[in-house]
C-alpha cells in the first residue's frame, strides 16, 4: 500500500475502528476502565485500597523491614501532611507549570499539523516520519543536548515535555480527522459546505473522542518526561527532588514525593476521561 | 403518469474512469438518459456494476470523466445545494446532534433561516413527530432513515439522489419505508433517482427501471412500469409484477454470467 499512512501505524486508543497490530504504544485499556458506580461500589473499592495499605505497613513492621529499603505507609502519609508546606509545595508548582506550558505548546503544535496533514493529505508523507520518530524516542535523552543549547532553566524541560506530547496528541487528532466518514464529508459537500465549515461542523467533532484520547496519552507522555528531565537535568522539580531524597536514604520524603507525582498522573487521566463522558459520550 | 415533459437530469455520452494502483476502471461507460421532470427512476444493476458511481456523477460530487451532465439545461460541475440532495444507505445522522439539529445542519451551512412550516410537515409525514430531540443512537433503523430523507428534503430541492436508502433495513421495515417514500413524493413531486438492490423495490417504486450491466457499466435496458398510483403493497404479488421482475432479474443475471464475473 503505497498510500499507508500515519494512521495505520498507529494505535488506536478509542475502540472507533481498532487497528490490527498495535505500534509504539497501546494504552488502549486506559480509555476503557469501567467506572466504579454507586456509594456502595466506590466505598468497596476504597476500602480494599486502606485495607491493602494497612496490609503493607503491617508487614513491613513484622518483617522488621528498614526505613531505607521500604518507607511505612504511615510516615509518608504524615511527612506528605507535615511537610507539604517547605519540602514539596515549591517543587510540585515548577513540575505542573512545566508540564503545563510545555502541553500547551506541544498540544497546539500537534493539532494544528494534524489539521494540516488532513487539509493537504499530500503532506502526511513528509511529516509522518519525523513524528514517529518522535513517539518512539523518550525526549528525556534529548536533555544533556537542550541543557547546552537552553542552560539550566526551565526551557529544556518545557521543550522536552512539548516534544513527548505533541506528537500523541498529533497522531491521534490527524487519525480522528481521516477516519472521519467519507459519506458525511460528501453529504456536506452536497449542501454547499466550505473546507473550514466541514471542519467545525463534521470533521472535528467527529474526531473529538480521538482528539481527546490524543490529549490524554500526550499529558501522560509529558508528565512522564517533565519528571524524568527533572531526574536527569537537575535543576528543582518533582524529579529532582526523587533523586535527593533517595540519595539521602529519606524514604519517608522520597514515598511522598512519589505519592504526588502519582496523584498528578491519575488526576490527568480522570480529567481527560471526564471530558471524553462529558463530550463524546455519543460514540458509545 | 402526470409528470410534466420537460427533462429535468439530462445525461450525455457520460464515462466515469477510476484510476487505480492496477490500472484504470471503466465504472459506467456512454450513459446517455433523462429524467424527466417529477419523474420516478430507479436505478438496478449486479453489484459493482457502477449505480453508485453513477449518481454521484448526477450529484455534482464526481464529476465525469467524459460528458456531460445537465440539471435543468444547466451544465453540472459543482453540488448544486439548493437543488440536488442526496440520501445514502447510512443515515448519515449526526451522532452527536439531535434529529432536530440534524435537520437544521443544511441551513446552518446555507446560513439561512429554518423552514418550520415544511420541516413540521415532514416530521409528521415521517412518523417522527416527538423524536426531534432524540439522538440518533436511540432511533431505530427505519426511524434513522426517514429523518435523513426528512433532513434532504427540509432543503426543498427539485432533485432527490437516494443510493440504496433502505437496504441496510429488515424487509418489513423497507416495505414500510417504501410507502412511507411513495407517500412523501406523491406530496413534493420531487424528482427522484432510486439505486437499489432490490428489483421488486425498484417496479414497486419507479415509472422506471434502468437496468445497468456491469464491466464496464453501461444502460442495458430502460423498463417502463405503468402500475396505477398510489399502489398498494400487495401489488408485488400480482402476476404483471411478477413478470416484470423476472425480465429484469434475467437481465441482470445475464449481464453478470456473460461477463464471467
Ligand atoms: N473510488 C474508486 N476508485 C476506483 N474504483 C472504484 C471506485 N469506486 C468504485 N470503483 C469501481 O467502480 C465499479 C463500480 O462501482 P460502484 O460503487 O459504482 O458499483 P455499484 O453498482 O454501486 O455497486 P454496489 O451495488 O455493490 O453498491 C466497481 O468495479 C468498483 O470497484
Ligand atoms: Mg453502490
Amino acid at each position: 500500500m503505497a498510500t499507508d499512512n500515519l494512521a495505520e501505524k498507529i494505535p488506536d486508543f478509542n475502540g472507533v475502528a481498532p487497528i490490527q497490530g498495535g505500534g509504539p504504544v497501546d494504552v488502549s485499556a486506559l480509555a476503557s476502565v469501567r467506572r466504579a458506580k454507586g456509594f456502595k461500589e466506590i466505598s468497596k473499592v476504597l476500602l480494599l485500597g486502606i485495607l491493602v495499605v494497612t496490609l503493607l505497613e503491617f508487614i513491613l513492621i513484622w518483617t522488621k523491614t528498614p526505613l531505607y529499603i521500604f518507607p511505612r505507609p504511615t510516615l509518608v502519609i504524615k511527612s506528605l501532611f507535615h511537610d507539604f508546606g517547605p519540602l514539596y509545595r515549591q517543587p510540585l508548582l515548577q513540575t505542573v507549570q512545566e508540564f503545563f506550558v510545555g502541553l500547551a505548546f506541544g498540544a497546539s503544535i500537534g493539532l494544528a499539523l494534524a489539521v494540516l496533514v488532513t487539509l493537504k493529505p499530500g503532506l502526511d508523507i513528509f511529516i509522518s516520519p519525523y513524528i514517529i520518530i518522535m513517539v518512539t524516542t523518550p525526549m528525556i535523552a534529548l536533555i544533556p543536548f537542550l541543557m547546552l543549547k537552553f542552560g539550566f532553566g526551565m526551557t529544556p524541560r518545557v521543550i522536552a515535555v512539548a516534544l513527548a506530547s505533541g506528537p500523541m496528541v498529533m497522531i491521534n487528532s490527524a487519525t480522528g480527522f481521516r477516519r472521519t466518514n467519507a459519506e458525511l464529508i460528501a453529504l456536506g459537500k452536497s449542501y454547499g459546505a466550505t473546507e473550514f465549515q466541514l471542519f467545525r461542523k463534521i470533521r472535528f467533532p467527529f474526531a473529538l473522542p480521538m482528539i481527546i484520547v490524543g490529549f490524554m496519552v500526550g499529558s501522560i507522555f509529558g508528565l512522564l518526561t517533565a519528571v524524568g528531565s527533572e531526574m536527569v537535568g537537575g535543576g528543582g522539580g518533582l524529579g529532582n527532588r526523587l533523586v535527593y531524597f533517595s540519595s539521602l536514604v529519606r524514604m519517608a520524603n522520597f514515598g511522598a514525593v512519589l505519592v504526588i507525582v502519582a496523584t498528578f498522573g491519575v488526576a490527568l487521566y480522570s480529567f481527560f476521561t471526564f471530558v471524553n463522558r462529558k463530550y463524546a459520550s455519543w460514540q458509545v | 403518469m402526470t409528470q410534466g415533459t420537460k427533462s429535468r437530469i439530462d445525461i450525455k455520452n457520460v464515462s466515469k474512469i477510476y484510476k487505480t494502483g492496477s490500472g484504470t476502471v471503466e465504472a459506467v461507460k456512454n450513459f446517455t438518459e433523462s429524467v424527466k421532470d417529477g419523474e420516478f427512476v430507479c436505478v438496478v444493476g449486479a453489484s459493482g456494476c457502477g449505480k453508485t458511481t453513477l449518481l454521484w456523477c448526477l450529484s455534482g460530487l464526481h464529476p465525469s470523466t467524459l460528458g456531460t451532465v445537465e440539471i435543468d439545461g444547466e451544465i453540472l460541475n459543482a453540488p448544486m445545494p439548493g437543488k440536488i440532495g442526496m440520501v445514502f444507505q447510512d443515515s448519515n445522522l449526526l451522532p452527536w446532534r439531535t434529529l432536530m439539529e440534524n435537520i437544521e445542519l443544511p441551513f446552518q451551512i446555507k446560513k439561512k433561516p429554518i423552514n418550520h412550516e415544511l420541516v413540521e410537515e415532514l416530521l409528521e409525514v415521517a412518523g417522527l413527530k416527538g423524536f426531534e430531540n432524540s439522538y440518533p443512537g436511540e432511533l431505530s433503523g427505519g426511524m434513522k432513515q426517514r429523518g435523513s430523507i426528512v433532513r434532504a428534503l427540509a432543503q426543498d430541492p427539485e432533485v432527490l439522489l437516494m443510493d440504496e436508502p433502505f437496504g441496510a433495513l429488515d424487509a418489513f421495515t423497507r416495505e414500510e419505508m417504501n410507502l412511507f417514500l411513495l407517500k412523501v413524493w406523491a406530496k413534493t413531486k420531487k424528482t427522484i433517482v432510486f439505486v437499489t438492490h432490490s428489483i421488486s423495490e425498484a417496479i414497486f417504486l419507479g415509472d422506471r427501471i434502468w437496468v445497468m450491466s456491469p464491466r464496464p457499466g453501461r444502460l442495458a435496458r430502460v423498463v417502463d412500469v405503468d402500475f396505477a398510483r398510489p399502489r398498494h403493497i400487495d401489488l408485488q404479488f400480482e402476476p404483471d409484477f411478477i413478470s416484470i421482475l423476472k425480465e429484469i432479474r434475467t437481465e441482470v443475471e445475464g449481464s453478470k454470467a456473460g461477463k464471467g464475473n
